[in-house]
């Protein structure tokens, strides 16, 4: 019996810090020290605090440590482990009062976090079922193949109000009504683990820190539809999460929880694989389905929906990893219980990856109904270096921007929509007053151009033509004409592409321009760039009270448009100058002015 | 490894199973539980802290009390080694001085069951954050 725990990250993110070390030299130190009997390692999936990983966790007390060094293993096991007292400079800073705070319950990054989808990511051992089990595993599987109908367990998911978290909220109970009614010799189960918004890996984390709860789901899902067959179709570049769903699936067999026959019944499910290579089409449904058929990941008109014609033409419920993830709970808490959670229409948690110009980077999980204002400042403690905020980009290349006016809204899927952008798959983008607006519309479309399948003309060429709109209002060559040209290219698309990636790849460029118009107007008319981003618009010029004549500038320029004595103010001549930006940043002296 | 046939040998399974994540489940709520603290600094463990923590956790484990036993640094009283805090949820917390496998014992008996105090209570003259 361990009296402690110390449990280490083993997500992709810590993984990189070099976290697998961290296990082995703790397992050495309590070796040397005695101490293998009293205290236990645990390798458990992400914690969610990305920012300051890799984390180690010591359980009972709670206390977290962060960015953790293979080289602290000795001191935590020899301080903390032996003689009971924290290693402070590895405890987690509040960055506003630079008081250490010793236990994780304290974290304003844990505080108004509710953990459904990642109740056990970071807490169990991913590679051993029996934690999972321990954990009341499985117990939601076994109540449903042997104490409710199909119909009766359908029920409770359209009662609990849970919606697809891959993007659209399409109510999931009704999702598998529609897929049992049509009837078929066989049926799939499939599990969309294709995520590719840019900033987006909370499937990624689940399916890294708690595999089994997506196995348990869809077999949950195949007893409610009568398939017998399940399919995960996961991205290549996902190693970690292959391997660790792969040694689920081996020790859910080897229990007898997979395969013929599951506890006693005449319920048989089956889980196999399916890699993709990584195109962001292939996260829609029916493109999705063409690739696992092994076509090209191109989508097709719906209906017919794959609940009637999907894998191999028979009926098939796709559904998201973190829609799945919330499935067991439902059965184990009830569906009144989930219901409670939420808004109206929108009920439970969401998970959001945190990225940008934030303090804590990270995966969170919150109520839906919570506002942006506590998810940026309260729980992602504020905007980076105190700069101001300007948005956050919500729902990847298919959303758009809420500004400071939504900082208030409660989210969830339908008060996004209202507010012009879209939950999407929870990437949360913060930006600040640095950031330019017109680049960050540019940047999503030059994502769209690349990852468009290119089947149907209005995603094809209309995103390639304002794609090469915002490339010359960037250049500064743009005009009042082109700004028209683009509201109407977006929507174009918008009524015409053939599926959801084409429909909402304007987004961003319709949400810049409905809230940041000014900095559209100040490229266009002005040629200037409010945030000084976009290079071709800014002068720089030296400020001569500030420099010293050092001739750094001077040397560096790649197209010698300094010129001056040496220990002398020098002069920038703007007719030379290309606008690279390098004599900004070689000055040692802040002597170049921006504009 | 076995299989597991029906909803019973899953039920015994998880039953078999959850004694070894009771320490990472009870961390999750540690405000509601019995908080038992072993001082455990070099004067704790010279005195004798480590075979009353060990007592603590087989008798919690054995009787199924919901407490979780950590332990601290230097609470100072070394003159009273080894010395351990308990709190109970909603209570101050009390330290009891010169504790060994019998008084451990005791304290979990008569203090965490029933409420009744011990000799060898050390007055309460500090404050924690």
């Amino acid at each position: 019996m361990y009296k402690m725990q110390l449990l280490v990250c083993g997500g992709t993110g810590c993984r990189a810090s070099a976290s697998a070390k961290i296990v082995e030299k703790l397992n050495e130190s309590l070796a040397s020290h005695g101490l293998t009997q009293d205290a236990q390692v645990v390798t458990t999936g992400c914690f969610g605090f990305c920012e300051k990983g890799p984390i180690v966790k010591v359980i009972p007390d709670n206390t977290f440590y962060t960015q953790v060094k293979p080289e602290d293993a000795e001191e935590i096991v020899a301080e903390h482990i032996l003689k009971g007292r924290k290693v402070k400079r590895l405890l987690y800073e509040n960055p506003e009062t630079e008081e250490h705070i010793p236990d994780s319950k304290h974290m304003g990054f844990y505080q108004k976090q509710l953990r459904i989808a990642l109740r056990n990511c970071g807490f169990i051992d991913p590679e051993n079922i029996d934690e999972y089990i321990a954990r009341d595993g499985y117990s939601a599987l076994a109540q449903v193949v042997t104490e409710l109908t199909p119909q009766q367990a359908i029920d409770m998911v359209k009662q609990s109000g849970l919606r697809g978290r891959g993007g659209a909220g399409f109510p999931t109970g009704l999702k598998w009504e529609i897929t049992k009614n049509f009837t078929s010799d066989q049926k799939y189960v499939v599990c969309n683990a294709d995520e590719g918004d840019p900033g987006a890996f909370m499937d990624r984390s689940i399916l890294e820190g708690d595999p089994n709860t997506i196995i348990e789901a869809m077999a949950i899902c195949g007893y409610c539809i009568g398939a017998s067959k399940g399919l995960v179709y996961i991205r290549a570049e996902y190693p970690l999460a292959i391997k660790r769903l792969q040694i689920a699936i081996k020790q859910a067999k080897e229990y007898g929880l997979l395969g013929d026959n599951i506890l006693g019944t005449n319920f048989s499910f089956d889980i196999e694989l399916r890699y993709g290579a990584g195109a962001f089409v292939c996260g829609e449904e029916t493109a999705l389905i063409a690739s696992m058929e092994g076509k090209r990941g191109e989508p097709r008109v719906k209906p017919p929906f794959p609940a009637e014609d999907g894998y191999q033409h028979k009926p098939t419920n796709v559904n998201n990893v973190e829609t799945y993830a919330n499935v067991p709970v439902i059965f184990l808490k009830g569906p009144e219980w989930f219901s409670s959670i939420g808004t109206a229409k929108s009920k439970g948690t969401k998970v959001f990856a945190l990225a940008g110009k934030i303090n804590n980077v990270g995966l969170i999980e919150v109520p839906m109904g919570i506002t942006l204002r506590e998810i940026i400042y309260e729980i992602g403690g504020g905007i980076k270096n105190g700069k101001k905020f300007k948005a956050v980009q919500t729902g990847g290349p298919s959303g758009g921007c809420l500004t400071e006016k939504h900082l208030d809204t409660p989210i969830d899927f339908d008060s996004l929509v209202a507010a012009g952008s879209m939950m999407g798959s929870g990437g949360m983008i913060v930006m600040d007053e640095d950031d330019c607006m017109v680049s960050i519309a540019k940047f999503y479309l030059e994502f769209i151009v690349e990852e468009s399948c290119g089947k149907c003309t209005p995603c094809r060429v209309g995103n390639k033509r304002m794609l090469e709109i915002l490339e010359k209002i960037c250049q500064g060559k743009g005009n009042m004409e082109d700004l028209d040209h683009l509201r109407n290219f977006a929507n174009v698309i918008k009524d015409t592409a053939l599926c959801g990636l084409g429909q909402t790849s304007p987004n961003p460029v319709l949400s810049t321009m409905e809230n940041f118009y000014d900095e559209y107007l100040a490229h266009v008319k002005d040629k200037r760039c409010i945030a000084k981003k976009c290079k071709a618009l800014a002068t720089y010029t030296i400020m001569p009270d500030v420099c010293t004549g050092c001739s750094v500038c001077a040397k560096n320029c790649p197209v010698e448009a300094i010129t001056g004595e040496r220990r002398q103010p020098h002069f920038i001549n703007q007719n030379k100058c290309i606008r690279c930006g390098v004599c900004y940043t070689k000055c040692k002296f802040n002597a170049i002015l921006v504009q | 490894m076995t299989k597991i046939k029906s909803l019973d040998d899953l039920r015994q399974r998880k039953q078999q199973l959850e004694q070894s994540m009771e320490i990472r489940e009870n961390s999750d709520h540690p405000d509601s539980l019995v908080q038992i603290k072993v001082a455990m600094a070099t004067c704790g463990i010279a005195s004798g802290a480590r075979a009353v923590m060990n007592a603590f956790v087989e008798k919690i484990k054995k009787e199924k009390i919901p407490a979780v036993v950590t332990q601290t640094g230097c609470m100072g009283y070394c003159y009273a080694e080894p010395t351990v805090e308990v709190k109970k949820p909603g209570m101050d917390p009390v330290v009891f001085s010169y504790v060994d496998v019998a008084k451990a014992e005791e304290i979990v008996d008569k203090y965490i069951r029933n409420n009744e105090l011990l000799d060898g209570i050390l007055p309460a003259n500090y404050q924690t954050i």
